[in-house]
């Protein structure tokens, strides 16, 4: 190799690099902390329902049936802009729909679902951010796809979107129910 | 009058919640303290991810200061404790990324990177030796390279 093209070619790495580190950073998030509880079984979890504090409900519930649960607070902006998706996208899943009250008070969390509309098959309370810290909940809106297995398969960090439904779980939900069939 | 007192009394509630954001944690002696001091420096906010544990006042890093605290308490070593949180938070939760298959790049890209440039100069300054004699005049700045 020519010796003159040397400082050029060291040039020219040096921005690959560093146009790669923008590319990298434009289409990846990352403030975004990666979850490694993906394919493994959903933490085991006992909490009180929202509407009825004193019933409790958890994975024991849940057994055998694949579920989608979705972390949100009446203090979460977000979770506003989440909530009309769900309304309209929930059923369309055909899963059972869990909200996952986090760290919220109860009355609070009531008035907001009578504001919004409650999308739930059943929501549950996590006041103390336990059951939350077991799943890796760094805040909300999250949403976690668990199989009819009780593993975790799939989850999503931000307000869901209809593109998310559409192309992530959609798709996985019905790779399992066929995998049943 | 009036007024001052609310005033008054306002600060003093705002204080107290400021106060409140880093909660104290009831540790039995100065060891301790210092114990859960330098664990939880090592670890990472996961809200404000510029922050370690034992800094920050978010909610989050609150209720993990507790678990870390009550695992102390429980007899958990500070491996175990860690292997508890990346457990759920993945390597993210540490400062210090473990040495492993998919780090080393990581830890090794700068010293590689300082290498392959460190050959690159040798190369070129021995070639460039070589070819000239020591007594020939040095090139004018024009054709330099």
């Amino acid at each position: 190799m020519n010796a003159r093209l040397l400082p050029f070619t060291g040039f020219v790495l040096v921005l690959a690099l560093l146009g790669f580190g923008i590319w990298w950073s434009s289409t990846h998030d990352l403030r975004e902390v990666p979850s490694p509880l993906i394919g493994k079984p959903a933490p085991a979890f006992a909490l009180p329902l929202l509407d009825d504090p004193a019933t409790s409900f958890g994975s024991k519930d849940l057994a055998g049936q694949p579920y989608l649960l979705n972390v949100f607070a009446s203090w979460c902006f977000a979770c506003r802009d989440e909530h009309p998706i769900l309304m309209q996208e929930g059923k369309r899943l055909g899963i059972k729909l869990v909200g996952f009250d986090y760290k919220d008070e109860a009355d609070d969390a009531k008035r907001w679902l009578a504001q919004y509309g409650n999308p739930y098959d059943v929501v549950i309370a996590d006041l103390p951010g336990n059951v939350a810290i077991d799943f890796g909940v760094t805040g909300a809106p999250e949403t976690f796809l668990v199989d009819a297995d009780g593993v975790i398969r799939y989850k999503y960090i931000s307000p869901i979107t209809p593109e998310v439904i559409a192309t992530q779980l959609l798709p996985r939900i019905a790779a399992k129910k066929g995998a049943q069939r | 009058m009036r007024k001052l007192f609310t005033a008054t009394l306002l600060s003093f509630a705002l204080c107290t919640a400021a106060l409140a954001a880093v909660d104290p944690l009831p540790f039995k002696d100065r060891a301790e303290e210092v114990r859960f001091q330098n664990l939880t420096k090592q670890l990472r906010c996961l809200v404000c991810q510029n922050e370690s544990l034992n800094d920050s006042s978010a909610p989050l890093a609150a209720d993990l200061r507790r678990d870390v605290f009550e695992q102390m308490r429980a007899g958990k070593s500070d491996a175990e404790i860690k292997q508890w949180l990346t457990a759920r938070y993945s390597d993210f939760v540490l400062y210090d990324p473990p040495l492993r298959g998919a780090t080393w790049l990581l830890w090794f890209g700068p010293a590689l990177i300082l290498l392959v440039g460190g050959g690159a100069l040798f190369a070129t300054i021995r070639r460039r030796t070589a070819a000239q004699p020591a007594n020939t005049p040095a090139p004018t700045s024009e054709d330099d390279w």
